[in-house]
């Protein structure tokens, strides 16, 4: 069949705000996340976890759990057949304690029961003895006293330069959970031939398969991770929780096992956000010119290592902000103590960098009686300059100054809030009339690195098909809940000119790792790895159909469609499958310099915030943004995360801390754990800048963690504005405005 | 688990008769929490949800099976105030007046309401019924003065209702949320002043020094309304936890009772 027809561009493709095939699902019930998981004749899997920070087992007996009807498992240490230990970065946790407990709710034991109330019962009945010990729990005596994972010293320019205006500040940020509303669970299913498949919400299956196996001291084709619904993730899921624990129990019962964690259990069975404590000096020229910036940022990692190295390392590396100045010294410590472990969130360091820094940076403009948005200005990196920490040249785009200039130009809102007890802080509680608020408004910018850093090879791997019922974009990356299967989609609309295209989420067997999904990487790594696979596979049909163009049709030569899609796959399917790597990095010499970094995004903030001071009660009312994207592949996806992210930083900033006393959680639960409600989320205007990036897809950047690394900053900067306090710790606190100077 | 389903109040009260252990099933949002962090595991359960006779409501007696919905937008304006603090649409649908009062927690939020307006909780059994006025019915954390037998049927308010009746009540969040403090004033045009406060003690607390001093004003100035700040935050027992400092609750126990005379004041 020879047409006349043109080729034409497939709808759906980049730049247009399609909707998500797992959309509609989610909202109307319909989506099996991993907690939905079921299979005849499963088992459910319970923890036994020591409710002490610091202790030693000294008696452990599983005899009474072992003798209960309805039992089928009851596993210890002993029970590990491969090396007791697993880790992120590196394996220092047991997968289960062998005696020495080092925080609240470590995983003891492990039963499997006929069902989930069987289990539970049979973990009260393990017989378990413990011998109390102290925790160290205070992150500056940790530092003391040498506990520390990690130590990050940068030291960039003369180290004499000095500024006539100096300002000096100490911040605390308190440890936010990512509480995404899926807890921890999955399904492992044995093979009956000593291997497993794991069906886990998890950010990165092939790093949970190569901890596994090592867990289990079987090969690495004995387990097969499948990325089962994923109900959120913000960085709890990508360190390893129950997927070991699963695995274990599920080859030794040979059943299938499934577990699911309950929020209480979620606060103390993932790792958390650093908390963080940071002193910061910054000295300028009477002009406004940066000339010096000094700091000392302690991080408390908990009692196990995770991703604390990196984090400490990240908030140095944006310790000064996207500001230029040629002198500074920052030192990062990552301690370890006995209070819960702390890994990756959202923003990955550079969230607490920021709430110091720009805290700062209000401070130094005020000091030198400039504008607060002049001064960023006078002193914001524009592309070819020096990061001021590592020294790295910004040569990707870094739209600093257009970002401030558009966030200042976004009309402020006019008008009070009316009466409407809703619109005022306090709430539906009515603590608070028109009278008793007062109005503030506080600016914030943040930096994040974007992708992998610091020498790590980061790639991800993707296959595309073109079969003859469309065309199939095969990935291990994981879909999160922030829409990268159909980011994918359409970068292979485009690139193949075929509309029909399915996303499938290989197993760890079936392709290789994408990565994880974190660092804001996915878009530009995997979206890379498609657009790079789906480019090979049209010259393949280019080649194989003799034409110069191709859609759904087939191949077209110089308009004409010469070979029919029928005709191009008589032979077999056309595919092509890609490790994509981003740009080289270096891993920073002795004074932490070097060319780190392989791209960043960069957000800014204004927070309006009405503040009750005389109760220390607070509504923000609206919050502007206008963020960095490099080129929007899906335009309602990137509203979504910056909306999405720009809450989560206003959590951190009023309401969202894990309250840890002596070692323990005092809060692990939606009643006090408090997350903002519709009630509490402003409205979110939103601009972007769309400066291509070096190396994304189209010229797209990751959008995922910028809109959280400013927003926090920009509300705190806007009670200070509307109380006049200095208040440095975040969440603020009612009892830090309403009572100033009481102890924290 | 025995579940007993009542279709009547005779009913209920000989089935609590014939099993003084078990547990009472109203709106279920206090019972099913301790079910679910396995702090009980109730063995006979009583359903309370059919009984008619705990859903009248009147001007001075309001069944204790009303849900925190129906209260909303009921007579007694603080009442309703408090009622739409409470958890989120779905609680308030299910929750009830009873239950809270049944529960005890220093943090209920009907239970200033009852403090202040010296109400009585009407309890009933198979031997007869009885009326217990508030500070003698909460006696803790978590204590009342119901005996094995007995099930909450109504709230008995006083003729004499209040002119004014406002109620505060101070959380983190903007809603669905438990209060760090919370405050029912209650003013009669004769200057008669009633303050009880919740969340800040063991049981509500009735601030009575403050109560006193400003009944005697009728017309009270800036100087009188701090005074009767002070009294509050003096009288009020809180503790410190992970929801707000000991500090901050005696402070904002007066700011929020001094708030809520002003709007009576206005008026």
């Amino acid at each position: 069949m020879i047409s006349q027809v043109d080729t034409r561009p497939a709808r759906g493709g980049v730049g247009e705000s399609t909707y998500r095939p797992d959309g509609i699902p989610k909202v109307d019930g319909t989506y099996t996340y991993s907690s939905d998981l079921y299979m005849d004749k499963m088992l459910f899997g319970v923890t036994l976890r020591c409710p002490h920070p610091k202790a030693t087992i000294i008696k452990l007996d599983i005899g009474p759990a072992v003798a209960m009807t309805g039992v089928h498992a009851v596993l210890t240490a002993a029970d590990i057949p491969g090396e007791n230990l697993f880790g992120l970065e590196t394996p220092d946790q047991p997968i289960l304690v062998g005696d020495q407990v080092e925080y609240e709710g470590q995983a003891v034991a492990l039963v499997a029961a006929d069902d989930p109330e069987i289990a539970r019962r049979a973990v009260e009945a393990i017989e378990v003895e413990y011998q109390v010990q102290t925790p160290l729990t205070d992150p500056e005596a940790a530092e003391e006293t040498d506990s520390v994972f990690h130590r990050v010293r940068c030291r960039r320019g003369p180290q004499d330069a000095r500024g006539a205006v100096v300002v000096e500040g100490y911040y605390e940020v308190g440890m936010q959970d990512q509480a995404p509303l899926g807890t921890e669970s999955g399904l492992a299913v044995p093979d009956g031939e000593g291997g497993v498949d794991l069906h886990i919400a998890t950010q990165w299956t092939h790093t949970d398969r190569d901890q596994i196996v090592a867990g289990l001291g079987v090969a690495d084709e004995a387990v097969r991770v499948h990325h089962a619904g994923v109900g959120g993730a913000f960085g709890a899921r990508e360190d390893v929780s129950l997927q070991i624990h699963l695995c274990l129990l599920a080859l030794y019962t040979d059943r299938p096992v499934k577990m699911e964690y309950s929020r209480a259990e979620s606060f103390v069975g993932h790792v958390h956000r650093h908390p963080a404590l940071i002193w910061m000096r910054h000295e300028a020229d009477p002009d406004g010119t940066l000339r010096r910036i000094e700091a000392k940022i302690i991080l408390d990692g908990g009692a196990y290592r995770s991703t604390s190295d990196s984090v400490i390392g990240n908030a140095v590396y944006h310790a000064a902000g996207p500001y230029r100045c040629d002198s500074v010294a920052v030192d990062g410590i990552a301690v370890r103590t006995n209070n819960p472990p702390c890994g990756a969130m959202r923003g990955f360091g550079a969230v607490q960098a920021c709430f110091g820094h720009e805290a700062q940076m209000d401070k130094l403009a005020d000091a030198l009686g400039m504008d607060r948005i002049d001064f960023r200005i006078k002193n914001a990196v524009r592309q070819g300059d020096p990061l001021a920490t590592s020294g790295q040249i910004i040569e990707t785009s870094a739209p600093v100054v257009d970002l401030l200039e558009r966030v200042r130009a976004m009309p402020l809102p006019t008008d009070l809030t009316g009466e409407d007890p809703r619109h005022l802080p306090g709430g539906t509680g009515l603590t608070t009339s028109l009278a008793e608020v007062s109005r503030g408004v506080g600016y914030a910018i943040g930096i994040k690195n974007l992708c992998f850093s610091a020498g790590f090879d980061d790639y991800a791997e993707a296959r595309v098909v073109i079969t003859p019922f469309g065309v199939e974009v095969h990935t291990a990356a994981v879909e999160v809940g922030q829409g990268l299967g159909e980011v994918c989609a359409q970068i292979a609309r485009t690139a193949l000119g075929i509309e029909d295209v399915v996303v499938f989420y290989d197993d760890t067997s079936q392709i290789g790792s994408a990565g994880s999904t974190s660092a804001s990487r996915q878009t530009q790594m995997t979206g890379g790895a498609v657009l790079e696979a789906a480019r090979m596979v049209r010259e393949l049909a280019l080649h194989r159909g003799g034409g110069d163009e191709l859609d759904s049709e087939g191949v077209w030569r110089k308009g004409r469609l010469v070979t029919t899609m029928e005709d191009l796959l008589a032979h077999g399917n056309l595919e092509y499958h890609t490790r994509f790597h981003h740009p080289p990095t270096d891993q920073p010499d002795e004074n932490g310099l070097g060319n780190l970094h392989v791209d960043w995004g960069f957000a800014v903030h204004r927070a309006v915030v009405d503040v009750d001071a005389e109760l220390g009660l607070f509504r923000v009312v609206q919050v502007d943004t206008v963020q960095d994207v490099g080129y929007m592949i899906n335009p309602r996806s990137v509203v979504g995360q910056i909306e999405g992210g720009t809450v989560q930083g206003i959590g951190l900033a009023t309401l969202e801390e894990i309250v840890v006393k002596n070692g323990i959680i005092q809060n692990p639960t939606f009643t006090d754990y408090l997350l903002p409600t519709f009630l509490d989320a402003p409205p979110i205007n939103v601009e972007v800048v769309e400066e291509p990036s070096a190396f994304g897809p189209f010229g797209a950047k990751g959008v995922g963690e910028p809109p959280t690394v400013s927003s926090t900053a920009a509300v705190v900067s806007a009670i200070r504005d509307a109380t006049g306090l200095e208040l440095n710790r975040t969440p603020v606190r009612p009892e830090h405005v309403a009572l100033p100077g009481s102890p924290i | 688990m025995e579940v007993i389903h009542p279709t009547d109040l005779d009913e209920a009260l000989a089935a609590l008769a014939a099993h003084p252990e078990a547990v009472l099933l109203a709106g279920g949002t206090d019972l099913m929490v301790e079910v679910n962090f396995d702090q009980i595991r109730p063995e006979k359960v009583i359903l309370l949800r059919r009984l008619a006779e705990l859903q009248d409501v009147s001007r001075q007696r309001i069944g204790a099976g009303v849900t925190f919905r129906r209260l909303e937008s009921g007579d007694h304006q603080a009442l309703a105030q408090l009622a739409r603090t409470i958890g989120s649409p779905q609680i308030r649908a299910a929750g009830t007046l009873g239950g809270n009062i049944g529960t005890a927690s220093p943090a209920g939020d009907a239970l200033p309401f009852l403090a202040g307006l010296d109400a009585e909780i009407e309890l009933s059994s198979k031997d007869g019924t009885r009326r217990v006025r508030w500070d003698r019915f909460f006696l803790g954390v978590k204590q009342t003065a119901l005996r094995p037998g007995e099930l909450i049927t109504a709230v008995i308010l006083p003729t004499d209702l209040p002119d004014c009746q406002e109620f505060a009540k101070i959380g983190q969040r903007s809603a669905m949320v438990i209060s760090i403090a919370s405050a029912c004033v209650f003013r009669w045009r004769d200057g008669r002043t009633r303050v009880a406060m919740g969340s800040v003690g063991p049981t509500p607390i009735r601030a009575r020094q403050a109560e006193e001093m400003m009944s005697a004003e009728s017309n009270p100035g800036p100087a009188a309304l701090q005074e009767f700040a002070r009294l509050v935050s003096e009288e009020v027992r809180p503790i410190s936890d992970h929801r707000g400092t000991a500090d901050y609750r005696r402070h904002a126990s007066g700011v929020l009772a001094r708030r809520l005379l002003e709007r009576c004041l206005a008026k």
